[in-house]
């Protein structure tokens, strides 16, 4: 079975069905990268696969393990699942460290000194050893972001979840980011990735979602997607989003 | 009209103050505890906890502390409860200040933003671990600036006690000024005294804001 099954996720806000029928899986080591135009239930999706959303319809099962069943821990499961947001969503009042250590000290029970190594470990991993002690009002977004990786990996999550991480940054910030992300889909990191960054999505990817409406349109190797789609409202996405944001990501 | 200020009135209203200064600490410990379980109650719980609150939160809002220091005292004696004089004003007080509180916890818990809920729930805390680690140590910050006024204000408040024969400062001061009718100085020895102990908390409280800033958060003085 896969890491990840999802199956015929619904959810609707008020009137507007967000999400009308999603199904996909994720194999372990597996990265794959969601694109689709905004508002088209992207991050809804994301925020229902922890249920930080609860979906209306529809199965999800986390390494076997069913995450919609009434009878699952939803914290348990949420603990193994990495979170990065788009605007980082660091906690305030704590320093990086801090940031990084709240988690491993209030959730996996890990004694102080332990997780300080462990956060250590982590900031360092992501380039910001040095950066241990600053309040994230301290930080460039960059850093902020890559903080909140190091905030997820230190959970040792089976799988992470990405919501846009770099639309929040600045251009020359971007990089960095995503220069982090390589590396841990390199390191075999499971990864689920809603992204702008055509660049990343077609070196990175395993394969790519295009959603839009509320389902998926198509999915496929981004060789595929990207020079020979079967729909043509992919291809028409694809050149357009190319054009705006550029391919070098 | 000459002024005659003595002595021999420090010590009693020494004993006053000393009243007074226990009695505001003991209330609004008790309304910051009551009130905090009032502003979580009113932002996370829904159904007759939170009518329950909320109705607490407007009756004691709405209504003159004076009436509920006196329903307390004499109301509750004639259902034959009957409380001393201080325990009355350590209830009224601190029920009252509860409400006040409240809205101020309420205030700053809403004034954390949602993304820090979403990011500390996404790491696996339960609610009341994001409430107790995430969300209290900001709001906490933030609700500082008003809730010393209401500190200073409760402070000032508890001179109504009096009235239920309390010799605290204001009580003491009223005892020597009916004894020797020297109303003007001694009610301005006790004004002074009064403003002192404000200027002194009000000092203690932004030095300790000071202490817990933290960049990014609130706003810099």
């Amino acid at each position: 079975m896969a890491l990840l099954v999802v199956e015929d996720l619904h959810k609707r806000y008020g009137k507007e069905e967000v999400l009308k029928g999603v199904s996909f899986t994720l194999e372990r080591g597996e990265t794959k990268v969601i694109i689709g135009p905004s508002g088209t239930g992207k991050s809804t999706l994301l925020r229902c696969i922890n249920r930080l959303t609860e979906p209306d319809r529809g199965r999800i099962w986390l390494n076997g393990e069913e995450v919609t069943s009434r009878r699952t821990n939803i914290y348990r499961i949420r603990a193994q699942i990495g979170f990065v947001f788009q605007d980082f969503n660091l906690f305030t009042h704590l320093t990086a460290l801090d940031n990084v250590r709240l988690g491993l000290i209030r959730v996996k029970r890990m004694d102080k000194r332990a997780a300080t190594e462990r956060a250590k470990r982590e900031l360092e991993r992501v380039g910001l050893a040095d950066k241990a002690n600053a309040y994230p009002a301290q930080l460039s977004g960059g850093q902020q972001q890559r903080v909140s990786i190091a905030r997820a990996l230190a959970m040792d999550p089976k799988l992470i979840l990405f919501d846009e991480p770099t639309s929040a940054l600045d251009p020359e910030l971007i990089g960095e980011v995503l220069q982090v992300m390589i590396e841990l889909a390199e390191g075999g990191m499971t990864m689920l990735v809603v992204t702008h960054e055509m660049g990343f999505a077609r070196s990175v990817a395993d394969e790519i979602i295009f959603m839009e409406k509320g389902v998926i349109v198509e999915q496929g190797p981004p060789e595929v997607l990207f020079t020979n789609p079967r729909v043509p409202r992919t291809a028409e996405f694809l050149r357009k989003i190319t054009e705006f944001y550029g391919e070098s990501g | 009209m000459e002024l005659i200020f003595k002595w021999e009135w420090l010590p009693e209203l020494g004993r006053g103050l000393v009243l007074t200064v226990e009695l505001t600490a003991a209330c609004i410990s008790m309304g910051a505890v009551l009130g905090l379980f009032l502003a979580i109650a009113r932002l996370y719980a829904r159904g007759p906890i939170y009518w329950l609150a909320s109705a607490y939160v407007q009756f004691f809002r709405g209504t003159p502390l004076l009436v509920q220091l006196f329903m307390i005292h004499f109301g509750l004696a004639g259902w034959g409860i009957r409380l001393s004089p201080l325990f009355s004003g350590i209830i009224a007080m601190g029920l009252n200040t509860a409400a006040y509180q409240a809205e101020y916890f309420r205030g700053a818990i809403q004034a954390v933003k949602r993304g820090q809920t979403l990011a500390a729930l996404s790491l696996g805390m339960t609610r009341w671990q994001t409430i107790r680690h995430v969300i209290l140590p900001q709001a906490l910050r933030l609700v500082l600036p008003s809730w010393s006024n209401e500190l200073v204000y409760m402070l000032k408040y508890t001179s109504i006690v009096y009235l239920i024969g309390l010799p605290d400062l204001m009580g003491m001061g009223r005892t020597i000024a009916s004894d020797n009718f020297r109303f003007f100085e001694v009610y301005a020895v006790v004004a002074l005294i009064y403003l002192a102990l404000v200027l002194i908390i009000t000092f203690a409280l932004r030095s300790v804001e000071a202490r817990i800033r933290v960049p990014g958060l609130g706003t810099a003085r």
